[in-house]
């Protein structure tokens, strides 16, 4: 193949990974979109697999290479449980991240190409800068990965003086930088290049520790951009413009959705993309003074059903609980069961509900529940009133009223579901423990609020149990 | 020792509530107490003596010796004389006790050396306090009352309708004071079909007004009646004439007035004038629900109604009690309610022991005699009246959406132009220095972050996952650059290269990615496969 050919191919592949994305924003056109990527992919592989930059000496290398990963990989596809996709998509991004280094490194003790002039620094910066964004990426995506999976705690881990030992780790990166640079033997470079990757792994450790559970969507779509990036990088540093593009591709995506994700809970993008989460003195820990005193109610699960049996309007309000009791297919059945009975159940899901964006409508999605009738905060915060009943599962923050009325709420402002404008909201919680933002919640005193303490999926069980009967 | 609740028959002439209801003995029960009711107690509300008798309650024949019998007595209306001096020496009492106006009864009581806890002296702004809150219960009953008692004096339909026989207009109603039982009229006489107003002069009720069903009519006057815990205080007289004004007006148009302005420990405000009723249309109703603190209405004869100009002046006192049952059941559940404060101090549930905690905000307030002792007026809880308008500022409405998220807020002038201004010094930084070839791709990369900013914008949340996991696939495409690196054509310039390195290093992040590129896919269908309709 020419290599005006795989150019070509190039841009063809391009258009598809556009297309891909594009298809994704709609859940009629998403499958498409799907199919368009690895169409793609496919044609990106092949193109440069048949192009001019590789010989047939490297065939069984790559063959071999992608059969054992690419095996690899569809037995995790096919084993990972819906509730632990963010864990999954974490661990993939640092699979990215550690390939930006090794490609980088590759590329740098390769004494094939040689440049000089500006050209050899920007050649150089550019393995320099691919080899960071990777090392970044892949300790944060582990890190991420252990704390998903409940391997680290969620608490954030704050150091003292984190924001100077991240200066600190900036100004010796940007000086080895230099230093490298001007570096006269490669194992000069190489040393400098050790250091700084050393550095990158930390900061990366640093980053996504100091973050904490809840807000783990943001790190997770954040981690996906930089593995866009990492790939961007490397394309500039292999002068590929499929790899620029793709990677840019990714790189924005990802920081859109964690915008998005901000913007859902009004925390400063800025301050989250250069990982310095709870800039303004550790808003995610600090505990709000003047707990709300109060008593809670409490109701048992034939009581909910009970409520449930009389009620026309009823709005569930998933949270990161029901993913860990698996309790999504016992919602639906109950959804079901009560929409032959005439009541309209509609599902509210907060933009940050879970641990990665969307995690909700996946869990749902997984249990069969029509997306039509899963609805977005915005859409569905002015029918509280008019609602007979909203049940919260094992969902805390996202349906918090003081960050509504309490302006020195840690979490004041985010945007919350207001479920107790509902006549009666039913909290399924485990035990009175706050959430991941540390913040009592208010909620459980309102008048018309009630508890039904246990695990989730147990006591949705019993519910069903007593809608049946 | 298991203490006893006594709930003895209500001696106020017309009283038919009772203090507590069968299914609450059960819970009562439960917490360890033996409850004695005087026989009949539950008669007016239409729970006899037989249902007590099966939840568990013993049936006394008459007062006296229920009362002797009682360590704990609960009553509706504040006792009268005669049972005050029934009470056990250093007994308990909860009920209705208006402690300022009833400076005798208190006397009475503190010399029987017995704790009272009066309802209606309950810290209402206590958030946890609102579930033991009688005196909204029964507000909210005597508001649905009042607006049946209206319908009943009312000679038309209140729903508008149109039928063979004709055109039927709906019914106005005019609600003045949007309190407790202002609000739950508007709700009653909204579902009966109503036209709903409302008016009051605490203007941060006028979002409750409207999510019952009712329009609220502003006072064309610009004062804040807001006098505390949630009641309203004395308004300046500019404001009084510019009410007056429109409560005329209201007069004039509207078939039925329903008043619930009260103002605490002051007579109630004369809202409707003579004048006002004389300029209504004859077989209008007025229920005017502050009778028993001299009514709202100048023409009101509280406990009756009365017929004046042709319209129906209601001035019953007893509302509540004329829906007995309701009330009951929500009465004995705001007392059982505190008994459950009373039992937390329990050192084993459910012994049937109370404790008055006089350091919990709520049982302070509401205990207006201590073993024999007066304690009233308590002390303002600690919790301040909460700060109302501060909250108001924290939570901006979000911005209209549309679909996926919307076009979102025009950034602020200044801000585009300093972005603007930084991408101008970046792009001049690179123009100027960077080589040829550079350009050419960062050209590439710029337009590339717009187009991935363009395509992922309207991504509705619901595929977030599916999105991440297919860009973590595409991403993936970094194998291009371990394939370019595994086998290149070397032109002989490679001399010292360290290929097995290099071919590693390569070949590593190419089964890394491979793992990434064919999971990723996959995932992403298994997901997609999911979402249907």
């Amino acid at each position: 193949m020419s290599a005006n050919l795989s150019v070509a191919a190039y841009i063809g592949a391009t258009i598809l990974f556009i297309l891909s994305l594009g298809g994704l924003s709609n859940p009629e056109t998403s499958r498409r979109g799907n199919l368009y990527g690895i169409v793609g992919m496919t044609l990106a592989v092949l193109a440069t697999v048949f192009g001019p930059r590789v010989t047939l000496a490297g065939i069984p290398w790559i063959v071999g290479a992608m059969v054992v990963g690419g095996s690899i990989g569809l037995y995790a596809a096919k084993k990972v449980q819906m509730t632990q996709m963010p864990e999954l998509v974490a661990l993939m991004h640092s699979l990215v991240g550690l390939a930006a280094c090794l490609v980088g490194f590759a590329s740098y003790i390769d004494t094939s190409i040689v440049f000089s002039g500006a050209e050899k620094a920007i050649h150089e910066l550019e393995i320099y800068v691919g080899i960071y964004i990777g090392a970044v990426t892949f300790s944060g995506s582990i890190i991420a990965f252990g704390k998903l999976s409940g391997k680290i705690g969620g608490k954030p881990m704050l150091l003292p003086a984190r924001h100077w030992l991240n200066l600190a780790g900036a100004l010796i990166v940007i000086y080895c930088a230099y230093a490298f640079v001007q570096a006269e033997t490669m194992s000069a470079g190489m040393a400098l290049l050790l250091v700084m990757t050393l550095i990158g792994l930390l900061f990366g450790i640093h980053m996504v520790m100091a973050i904490g559970g809840a807000d783990m969507p943001v790190v997770v779509s954040m981690l996906n951009s930089y593995s866009g990036w990492a790939a961007a990088a490397t394309g500039f540093m292999l002068s590929n413009d499929l790899l620029i593009v793709v990677g840019a591709l990714v790189g924005s995506s990802g920081a859109i959705l964690s915008y998005i994700m901000c913007r859902a809970m009004n925390r400063n993008f800025i301050s989250v993309i250069a990982g310095g989460f709870g800039t303004g003195g550790g808003t995610v820990v600090k505990q709000a003074d003047g707990e709300p005193a109060g008593e809670v109610t409490a109701i048992s699960a034939p009581e909910t059903a009970e409520l449930l049996r009389e009620a026309r309007n009823v709005i569930i309000v998933p949270g990161y609980g029901m993913a860990v009791a698996q309790a999504q297919h016992t919602v639906y059945e109950i959804t079901q069961l009560l929409r032959e009975k005439g009541v309209n159940v509609r599902f509210g899901i907060h933009p940050v509900a879970g641990r990665m964006p969307g995690h909700m409508n996946v869990l749902l999605a997984e249990a069969k529940v029509p997306y039509d009738i899963v609805m977005e905060m915005d859409e569905l915060n002015e029918d509280f009133p008019a609602t007979d009943v909203s049940i919260v599962i094992g969902a805390n923050d996202i349906v918090n009223p003081a960050a509504e009325d309490d302006p020195a709420s840690p979490i004041a402002g985010m945007p919350v579901l207001q479920v107790w404008k509902a006549k009666t909201s039913i909290v399924m919680k485990r035990s009175m423990a706050s959430g991941y933002a540390g913040v009592d919640n208010p909620l459980f005193y309102k008048e018309n609020n009630r508890m039904l303490f246990g695990d989730a999926k147990k006591m949705l069980d019993e519910v069903l149990a007593a809608l049946k009967a | 020792m298991p203490l006893t609740i006594g709930v003895p028959r209500e001696t106020f002439p017309g009283e038919k509530r009772v203090a507590t209801v069968p299914d609450v003995v059960e819970k009562l029960i439960k917490l360890g107490f033996a409850v004695a009711v005087e026989s009949g107690a539950g008669d007016g509300a239409n729970f006899a003596d037989d249902t007590y008798r099966a939840a568990g309650a013993e049936i006394v024949a008459d007062a006296a010796s229920l009362w002797s019998k009682a360590d704990i007595v609960f009553k509706v209306r504040a006792p009268s004389t005669a049972e005050a001096g029934l009470v056990k020496q250093g007994g308990a009492l909860i009920g209705f006790v208006w402690p300022a106006q009833n400076p005798e009864l208190m006397q009475q009581l503190a010399a029987r050396g017995a704790t009272v806890l009066a309802i209606d002296a309950l810290p209402r702004m206590l958030s946890r306090a609102q579930k033991m809150d009688a005196l909204t219960s029964q507000a909210g009953v005597a508001g649905y009352r009042a607006v049946i008692e209206a319908a009943n004096a009312f000679g038309r339909f209140f729903a508008g309708q149109i039928t063979a026989a004709g055109k039927v207009p709906p019914a106005k109603v005019f609600i003045a004071g949007a309190g407790v039982a202002g609000l739950a009229a508007i709700g009653t006489a909204a579902g009966l079909g109503a036209i709903v107003r409302a008016n009051d002069t605490r203007a941060e009720v006028a979002d409750q007004v409207k999510s019952l069903g009712g329009e609220f009519v502003k006072v064309d006057y610009a004062e804040e009646g807001g006098g505390g815990g949630g009641y309203a205080k004395v308004m300046s007289e500019g404001f009084q004439q510019a009410q007056r004004e429109m409560y005329a007006k209201q007069a004039r148009d509207v078939d039925i007035i329903i008043t619930t302005a009260l103002i605490p420990g002051k007579p109630a405000p004369k809202l409707i004038t003579a004048e006002m009723v004389q300029s209504m249309r004859a077989g209008s109703v007025i229920v005017d629900m502050a009778a028993e603190q001299g009514g709202n209405c100048e023409l009101t004869e509280p406990g009756q109604a009365v017929v004046k100009h042709g319209v129906t002046i209601v001035g019953y006192t007893d509302l509540p009690s004329r829906l007995a049952k309701q009330a009951s059941t929500l009465y004995a559940t705001n007392l059982l309610r505190l008994t459950e404060e009373l039992c937390k101090a329990q050192k084993e549930k459910g012994d049937g022991t109370i404790d008055v905690n006089m350091d919990d905000d709520a049982i302070r307030g509401l205990t207006v005699i201590k073993d024999g002792s007066i304690t009233w007026p308590a002390p303002a809880p600690k919790l301040p009246a909460a700060a109302p308008a501060a909250a108001k500022p924290a939570a901006p409405p979000p911005a209209a959406k549309g679909h996926g998220h919307g076009a979102g807020a025009p950034m602020a002038g200044s801000a585009l132009a300093m972005l603007f201004g930084g991408g101008a010094i970046l792009f001049w930084l690179v123009g100027a220095f960077a080589p040829a070839s550079f350009l050419s791709h960062f050209t590439v990369f710029v337009l590339a972050c717009f187009v991935g900013y363009m395509v992922v914008w309207n991504v509705t949340p619901a595929l977030h996952t599916p999105l991440m996991s297919v860009t973590n696939a595409i991403s993936s495409i970094i194998a291009i650059g371990a394939l370019v690196q595994i086998a290149p054509p070397l032109a002989g310039v490679a001399e010292g290269r360290p290929s097995g390195w290099i071919l590693g290093l390569a070949v590593l992040a190419l089964a890394l990615t491979a793992i990434n590129m064919f999971g990723g896919f996959a995932v992403t269908r298994r997901m997609l496969a999911m979402f249907r309709k």
